[in-house]
């Protein structure tokens, strides 16, 4: 998948120390204008430290971070501006209203910096607590907010700025369950009606592949994986962004030409993604991928251990003779099999992900 | 639940045992008779005298002098001084010295001060009382202020540089507006210390400027006056003044 536009922000080679550990290890990355970006991670993985970085809340060791040139507009070094004079706004994770304002003073904070007139001011702030339908709360202190609404504030306190690029630190973690559900819908709406570019920091995977556009995914300060959600799920790069999206089924072996051999298993097949290197191999299936089959040609075989219903889906767990884990199986509805019946397994070649180990 | 009804009894009797005195005192100080210690019947004439007492007036002045110039300089420095701790050093030692002033014993504090002004040659008066009065008021500013700093979200400041304040601008419409409540409680917590602060204004006064203890504990010496009785009033009032808006700003605080 390649997009011909230029970056709107473009990160090189960028490195950050603290003490001993290198929190950000050599990322480079390319942010499109208008997308929806995540950057996803555990926590220590590196992913708040670059979002910093490109606020200006932390200066990068080495490497670069700019704005290309774009509509007669000069490239911005943004290493060299501190934070009050980059043009992108952060969106806290604790969102950090002013206390002691209300919210229209929280909001029209950033506009007074900008030494805009009382009347635009006012406009401006009216039409941003439309977008984010709090009208009725202008008045209101933070502490007299719920979560969702404070968090509403920030977002407009935000994007009432109108950067060219917002940055979302971990913007749903403070919600309970289903408001932040409605929040996903709502940020997702909000970002196609003001069309500002979004990157969003995020440990939760559901809440990154619900959202955006692309995801970078983060581990020890490396970037893992960049693409699309489908793509990350379908052709995880290693078995890391394997094992951190989704669930999967892992078998360890030797790499062949149609996939991994697997001692005790025999020969499974699986494509693979990115460079061949001869060896050790692991092939990752997705349970969803795992076909339970009465007759016919099979891979595995093995005995139901327990099955677990889910409402629309069921999950039944394999004991696969010879391989440690039990292999996992998805089936749509509830499951008819009984703990202790025999079953066949396969799955279609090219469901098969053929990785190489640790990588 | 049950009322523990005789278990109150050590309670009111603890209320007795602080209360009385004060009762006793205000009672007194409306007293018509010259014994400070006999009723003969109402009267507000020694509120009068106390009025027309040159000494006490001059005492009181100097007193007031003493306490806003300290209140003023404890409270600025105090607050940078917690704002610095808290940004630059996050040391529990450093911490702990800048609040000793407010622990150590007045004696030795006032002895110390005593010492240091003969050695830097500075004749003593009423400006080495305020400066000795800024050296624990500072202590006192900076631990109420340290505590609200303890509990308060280090990305306000970011966020204000995000949205577009340098670092000066951030400073005062964000960083000293949420500390506020702190900073009141701390001044007005130095201005009533400082206000009845005996033993450190003894050492490091000079004898031209006597504060109003000092007035009332030489007055005193002679004997206790019905006057004395009704200048203790007056200062119980405005300390109460002072302790429960104190208070309430406090609230202020948590509310935030």
């Amino acid at each position: 998948m390649t997009d011909e536009r230029p970056a709107l922000l473009s990160i090189r080679g960028l490195s950050k120390r603290f003490g001993d550990t290198l929190a950000v290890d050599d990322v480079s990355i390319d942010i499109r204008p208008n997308e929806f970006f995540a950057l996803l991670g555990p926590s220590g993985c590196g992913k708040t430290t670059l979002l910093r970085s490109i606020a200006g809340f932390e200066q990068p060791d080495t490497g670069t971070i700019t704005m290309p040139a774009e509509d007669g507009r000069p490239e911005v070094d943004l290493c060299a501006l501190p934070p009050e004079r980059r043009p992108i706004n952060l969106m806290f994770q604790s969102y950090a209203l002013f206390p002691h304002m209300s919210v229209e003073k929280n909001i029209a904070y950033g506009l007074q910096r900008e030494g805009l007139s009382k009347d635009e001011i006012r406009g401006r702030v009216t039409e941003v607590l439309e977008t984010v339908d709090l009208t009725g709360k202008a008045k209101a202190r933070p502490n007299q907010l719920s979560g969702g609404q404070r968090q509403r504030v920030a977002l407009a306190r935000a994007i009432v700025k109108r950067p060219r690029l917002l940055l979302l630190d971990e913007p749903l973690s403070a919600l309970d369950r289903k408001v932040r559900a409605e929040m996903q819908l709502e940020l997702k709406r909000l970002q196609h009606e003001v069309g500002i570019t979004f990157v969003v920091v995020t440990h939760d995977q559901e809440e990154a592949m619900s959202m955006a556009d692309r995801i970078a995914v983060m581990s020890q300060g490396r970037v893992e994986q960049l693409d699309t959600p489908v793509d990350l799920y379908q052709r995880p790069a290693t078995t890391f962004v394997a094992d951190f999206i989704g669930s999967s089924n892992a078998f360890h072996g030797e790499r062949t030409t149609q996939g991994v051999s697997v001692p005790g298993l025999g020969d499974l097949p699986g494509i693979r993604v990115g460079e061949e290197r001869p060896g050790a191999a692991v092939l990752v299936v997705r349970p969803e991928d795992v076909q339970l089959v009465d007759d016919g040609p099979a891979l595995l075989s093995g005995t139901v251990i327990e099955t677990q219903f889910f409402g629309g889906r069921s999950t039944v767990a394999i004991d696969v003779p010879g391989h440690d884990d039990p292999v996992r199986a998805t089936a749509p509805g509830a499951s008819s099999l009984q703990r202790g019946s025999a079953v066949r397994l396969t799955w279609a070649a090219d469901k098969g992900v053929v990785l190489s180990p640790g990588g | 639940m049950r009322r523990l009804g005789w278990l109150n009894l050590p309670l009111w009797l603890t209320y007795v045992f602080l209360y009385v005195p004060i009762a006793v005192l205000v009672v007194m100080s409306f007293n018509a008779s010259k014994t400070p210690f006999t009723w003969t019947g109402f009267s507000t004439r020694w509120y009068g005298e106390l009025m027309s007492n040159e000494l006490i007036r001059e005492g009181f002045v100097n007193t007031m002098i003493v306490a806003i110039g300290a209140t003023v300089l404890a409270t600025v420095l105090g607050t940078l001084l917690a704002i610095g701790l808290n940004r630059y050093f996050r040391s529990a030692l450093l911490e702990a010295y800048s609040l000793a002033p407010a622990i150590i014993p007045d004696l030795a504090l006032a002895i110390g001060l005593l010492a240091f002004f003969a050695l830097i040659g500075v004749t003593l008066g009423l400006h080495t009382v305020l400066l000795a009065h800024v050296v624990f008021g500072m202590a006192f500013v900076a631990a109420v202020v340290l505590a609200r700093l303890g509990h308060t979200d280090p990305s306000l400041e970011e966020a204000s540089r995000d949205l577009g304040a340098g670092p000066v601008s951030t400073f005062m419409r964000i960083t000293v507006p949420s500390l506020m409540p702190a900073i009141v409680a701390g001044a007005l917590l130095v201005f009533t210390l400082s206000l009845d602060e005996f033993v450190i204004a003894f050492f490091t006064n000079g004898p031209s400027t006597p504060t109003l203890p000092i007035v009332i504990y030489s007055m005193v010496r002679f004997g206790v006056t019905p006057e004395i009785n009704a200048l203790a009033a007056l200062l119980l009032l405005v300390s109460f003044t002072v302790v429960i808006s104190a208070q309430r700003i406090t609230k202020l605080t948590d509310a935030l």
